[in-house]
């Protein structure tokens, strides 16, 4: 295949992103079923007493059935997040995510609160991009070392130890859960604002 | 710097514009959103459908295998204090804490089959007269929640030596007097944490935590451990179990 020079997105990385996102929603999804087993906080939608997640939200039917969707997205993510890193450091990426200073961050918040941020130009990203982007990875890279110590936490003691014992694994796990769908909401609403940036992850421009 | 915002306000003006106007990019927004929405029920019609529900059990048998391969039978499970037991343990089973139950010591005698060379019964006295391990390990869920007990009783390793249990069997298999069952692997069998429990924190174990005598793994889920054990067997013949056969994992390590 010729290398195509306006592409935007390789193909390689348009197939990751996808298999990155279903495994994702599958996780999150099958994760809040499994939440609701136990419910170890009190949450609750919010402005009602209906507590979360409800079972509309949730995959897997049951427990049992959660676990078994959790534990085979789980094989996906890991392949995903092995073959970014292999790629991303392959593939010099990680300047499109680099410098991020204090200077271009305050400048962007200026930029947005006045309406002047611009994505004319979508192969460059700004530094609140930057910052979004950098936090979806390191908080994957948690979700998988937590998700590892409460599924196997005598097998990975060394990570168990790390993150500071089996139940605060749990939290960990919990807590970047919630910064993933933070993120995921804010990206597909700005996705779904610059349309363009969509075709370009599906169609490579 | 002027020039910049007006090119700016421009670029999302046409952007803006492009999307009200323009027949594909309207067509393609109105795509992903039916995309999404389409994914999403799929997702949720897959639940009922069943090839899909066999493609989860072969991943979850796959599972099994992986689980199997990063055992370490030297890797141990972490110890605790007397301080950290919880108060009161908590009661988990598929019925009630008043249906656990009645197992009269007297007449108890546990069955041995399968691959095993002495199959002669035990009785309680014998049982307690094995050399006597204690272990402070964290109990862990499948439902999302642990807590730290204390165990006593014989290594599960040193009772299958005594008994003469063919240890190059696949699995070691557990009937209960509740009805439950389960079966577990051979190399967890023979962890050193493994232990053929008759006591909590000291005292013989109540009918809720499983008399006369229940499987300590600290190395597996609580649905792992079997209560009220009643008969032992050792097998090449996967042997399922209760919660297993209704789509657990079998492996169930932690």
């Amino acid at each position: 295949m010729a290398e195509d020079r306006t592409s935007i997105h390789p193909l390689w990385l348009r197939i990751i992103h996808w298999a990155n996102a279903t495994a994702v929603i599958v996780l999150i999804m099958s994760g809040w079923r499994i939440y609701n087993a136990t419910r170890f906080l009190h949450l609750y939608v919010p402005f009602t007493n209906e507590p979360l997640f409800p079972s509309k939200w949730t995959l897997g039917g049951w427990l049992g059935g959660a676990i078994q969707w959790h534990f085979a997205a789980m094989w996906v993510l890991i392949a995903s997040a092995v073959l970014y890193t292999v790629l991303f450091i392959v593939s010099r990426r990680g300047k499109q995510f680099w410098p991020v200073t204090p200077q271009g961050l305050w400048s962007d918040i200026k930029g947005f609160l006045t309406g002047h941020l611009s994505h004319a130009d979508i192969r460059k990203y700004n530094t609140i991009q930057k910052l979004a982007y950098l936090f979806a990875m390191a908080d994957l890279v948690v979700l998988i070392a937590s998700g590892l110590v409460l599924w196997k936490n005598v097998q990975f003691g060394w990570l168990r130890v790390l993150l500071g014992g089996y139940e605060a694994a749990r939290y960990i796990h919990f807590y970047a859960m919630c910064g993933i769908v933070a993120f995921i909401v804010v990206h597909v609403v700005m996705a779904l604002l610059v349309p363009k940036t969509i075709k370009a992850m599906l169609w490579g421009r | 710097m002027h020039k910049d915002i007006k090119t700016d306000e421009e670029a999302i003006l046409k952007e803006a514009n492009g999307l009200l106007k323009d027949p594909a990019k309207r067509r393609l927004l109105g795509n992903v959103l039916t995309l999404g929405g389409l994914s999403l029920a799929t997702g949720i019609a897959l639940n009922h459908y069943g090839s899909v529900k066999e493609i989860l059990k072969a991943v979850s048998r796959f599972n099994d295998g992986a689980q199997g391969l990063i055992f370490n039978p030297n890797a141990m499970a972490p110890t605790y204090t007397e301080a950290d037991i919880k108060e009161p343990f908590p009661f988990n089973a598929f019925y009630s804490v008043d249906k656990a139950p009645v197992v009269d010591p007297g007449s108890f005698r546990l069955q041995l089959s399968g691959k095993i060379s002495d199959r002669r019964p035990w009785d309680l006295p014998q049982l307690y007269a094995l050399p006597h391990t204690e272990q402070i390990t964290r109990h862990i869920c499948v439902e999302g929640w642990s807590a730290i007990g204390r165990w006593g009783g014989v290594m599960f390793s040193e009772f299958l030596k005594r008994v003469g249990a063919d240890t190059t069997c696949k699995y070691v298999g557990f009937k209960c007097a509740d009805g439950y069952f389960t079966s577990i692997d051979m190399p967890t069998a023979l962890h050193s944490q493994t232990l053929l429990a008759f006591t909590f924190d000291g005292q013989l174990l109540p009918a809720k935590y499983g008399f006369p005598m229940k499987l300590r793994m600290p190395t597996k889920l609580g649905y792992k451990n079997p209560k009220h054990i009643v008969e032992i067997f050792v097998t090449n013949v996967y042997p399922g179990g209760y919660w297993e056969d209704m789509g657990y994992n079998w492996f169930g390590g932690s």
